[in-house]
């Protein structure tokens, strides 16, 4: 089933491409919710493209055995998996750093405000 | 199969999680503890260290799997060294941070400290591209932890910018290690330096796209303009050791390019001929000078000691990007100085901090204990800056050398000598604002100034100024030794074969057949032979 293949390669291919460009202007929004609803699509898309990554077969186990003549490669599945939590995990610890910034700050901001970084006159410059 | 390599993943492995659950409320066990495990893990980072001067590569096949199926560790004389240099920096920290009492302004300190301790030692072992993303993700999320360590809102902001950035550079990372894996089956090493000579003339696209997204990957930890940008803010909001702590993480990817780019992509690959090499030497000059530039124009301590962090790896980027042997054996004892430099200075500025109201680059009242600080400060800038007599001063002279001869040579030496100077201007400055004028300054009436800091953070910054000088003293042997190193990288075929030879479970098949590069029948022989 060759056109099946060929489908199926289209659509996956248009599912990382539509996760991915959705993902990174998200992440340019640089408010903290929409960048971390960014970097989860982004990593949906990381995901589904490692999935593809050792090929993609219909109809095959991930397993070898005795008389299995066609079978899909196991590896990308680990690693996949592998992924999976460790983005899973991130993506927890990031919403709470996230949530206690905007808390403490009163303030949604992943960039630094323009003058940030500058010097300001305070108390202790009086004494001098 | 001796366990002693894989002991500096497991003894910190062991000890977080039992600081965690037996020594929670208890933070003189905790110190104990940790104290303890860093003495424990210099030792064992000495011994295998020891092990390795010899030229021996010391395979792990953890499980007994065989390479290329299981994930192995291995051991030569590159990964031993930053093992040693992790371990020795990790401890002068850690002593700092209960000098000075950091450990105890929040919780889980010395638990997360040792669970970066294991990302770390793990990220220099490993011989597995997806093992050390595995390792990259644990010693990131103990420094998530870390950053943010004490609190508060600056501290906190710069925390989310440091961990989104951070996880775009995985997500980076996972699609190089998913290109590399579609275009060549394998995420091992050694397997991948085989299989990465086997890629026909042309059929190269996949492969230099996969390379290039790597090499993004390691110039984002490494900080390499114009991946940058995340470094100022957080390594100065960080509290004080943990920015020192710091100092290695940027090594890691240092670490990462040269393993990669050497062993896997080396430069006479034709594949992926003239493609990191044009584009890193660039990017490591302008980060070396957009760095030593941010020393000059900072306005606050804690962001010219980041900015200098900057620009050392841009010294240390400019030398590898000339991938020859000389250049990276200078930029080997360079890695060993600028961690130990830029761990001190961090060391510093806190000190610094704990006298003052903030760290601006202003005068202010001095502080308790300036001289001493004063004194550190003046060895750690000359140091950075690279004048002698101090280790920078001749690493800075072997890089020059290095660049001799080569075809960047005019580029190499007008901005190293350049921004040398611009950055010594940085830091006069700001020691002569700091300590000097001070001087002039009465103390405001009513306020108590703040007391001395504690003797303990003296001694963990002496203690990393004293590796320095010992680093300075016995250069020759240090030199000849990073030049031994650099030849063991360069002709890769032990480290390969080590690798890929020795014996374990689901062995490589007979020649004929590994020699086809057909992974899928391989695999399949292997396990129909371990089904019988």
């Amino acid at each position: 089933m060759p056109g099946g293949k060929y489908n199926m390669e289209f659509l996956v291919a248009t599912a990382v491409g539509v996760l991915t460009a959705a993902g990174l202007y998200l992440v340019l929004r640089l408010r903290t919710f929409p960048v971390i609803m960014g970097t989860s699509l982004l990593t949906y898309a990381v995901n589904v493209f490692l999935f593809a990554s050792g090929q993609l077969t219909i109809g095959a186990p991930p397993i070898l055995q005795e008389g299995v003549e066609t079978y899909t490669d196991p590896l990308p599945q680990a690693l996949v998996l592998t992924a999976i939590v460790i983005s899973f995990g991130m993506t927890a610890v990031v919403v709470m750093i996230a949530l206690g910034a905007y808390l403490g700050s009163d303030d949604d901001h992943v960039d630094d405000r323009a003058g940030d970084d500058t010097p300001q006159p305070q108390a202790q410059g009086d004494q001098a | 199969m001796s366990h002693w390599i894989i002991l500096p993943i497991v003894l910190p492995a062991f000890l977080a999680p039992f600081i965690v659950l037996a020594a929670r409320h208890h933070i003189g066990i905790q110190r104990v503890v940790s104290v303890a495990g860093a003495l424990a893990l210099i030792t064992i980072a000495a011994g295998l260290a020891w092990q390795a001067s010899d030229g021996t590569i010391t395979l792990y096949q953890l499980s007994d799997w065989a390479a290329p199926f299981g994930i192995v560790l291995v051991a030569d004389r590159l990964s031993t060294l930053m093992v040693l240099l992790t371990s020795m920096l990790s401890f002068f920290v850690l002593l700092y941070a209960i000098g000075s009492g950091w450990d105890e302004r929040g919780r889980h300190f010395h638990a997360l400290y040792q669970f970066q301790l294991m990302g770390l030692m793990g990220a220099f072992l490993t011989g597995d591209l997806f093992n050390l993303f595995v390792f990259f993700e644990v010693l990131l999320i103990a420094s998530y932890g870390l950053m943010i360590h004490a609190g508060g809102n600056v501290r906190l902001r710069a925390g989310v910018q440091y961990v989104l950035f951070n996880l775009l550079g995985s997500t980076l990372f996972l699609f190089a290690l998913g290109s590399i894996y579609a275009e060549t089956g394998t995420l091992n090493m050694a397997d991948l330096a085989q299989r990465a000579q086997m890629i026909g003339a042309d059929a190269t696209a996949g492969i230099r796209i996969a390379a290039v997204l790597l090499l993004l990957v390691f110039a984002i930890k490494a900080a390499v303009v114009p991946l940058h940008f995340w470094l100022p803010s957080s390594y100065a909001e960080a509290p004080g050791p943990v920015a020192a702590l710091f100092a290695i993480m940027t090594k890691v990817g240092a670490y990462a390019i040269i393993r990669v780019y050497i062993i896997v992509f080396p430069p006479d690959l034709t594949v992926t001929a003239n493609l990191h090499g044009t584009v890193l030497l660039p990017a490591a000059l302008v980060s070396l000078a957009i760095g030593m530039i941010g020393v000059l124009a900072a306005r606050k301590l804690d962001r010219l000691v980041a900015f200098s962090v900057i620009g050392s790896m841009g010294m240390v980027m400019v030398t590898i990007a000339l991938f020859s042997q000389a250049g990276i054996a200078a930029a080997l004892y360079y890695i060993v100085h600028s961690t130990l430099a830029a761990g001190a200075l961090f060391l510093i500025a806190d000190l610094v901090r704990a006298g003052r109201a903030d760290l601006e680059l202003r005068a202010q009242p001095p502080v308790a204990g300036a001289a001493l600080t004063a004194a550190a400060f003046f060895a750690a800038a000359i140091a950075m800056v690279g004048l002698p007599p101090l280790s920078g001063f001749v690493g800075k002279l072997l890089i020059l050398d290095a660049a001799y001869g080569t075809e960047h040579v005019v580029w190499v030496w007008a901005v190293v000598l350049i921004v040398s100077l611009i950055s010594l201007v940085g830091f006069s400055r700001a020691g002569s604002v700091l300590f000097w004028k001070a001087e002039s300054i009465p103390h405001p009436e009513g306020t108590e100034p703040a007391p001395r800091p504690a003797g303990l953070s003296y001694v963990a910054v002496g203690g990393l100024l004293g590796l320095m000088v010992l680093h300075t003293v016995f250069a020759g042997q240090i030199y000849a030794y990073m030049d031994r190193t650099a030849a063991q990288l360069f002709a890769p075929g032990p480290y390969i074969s080590k690798v890929i030879d020795t014996p374990g479970k689901l062995t490589r098949p007979a020649p004929e057949k590994a020699g086809a590069a057909d992974k899928a029948h391989a695999e399949g022989d292997a396990a129909a032979k371990e089904e019988h």
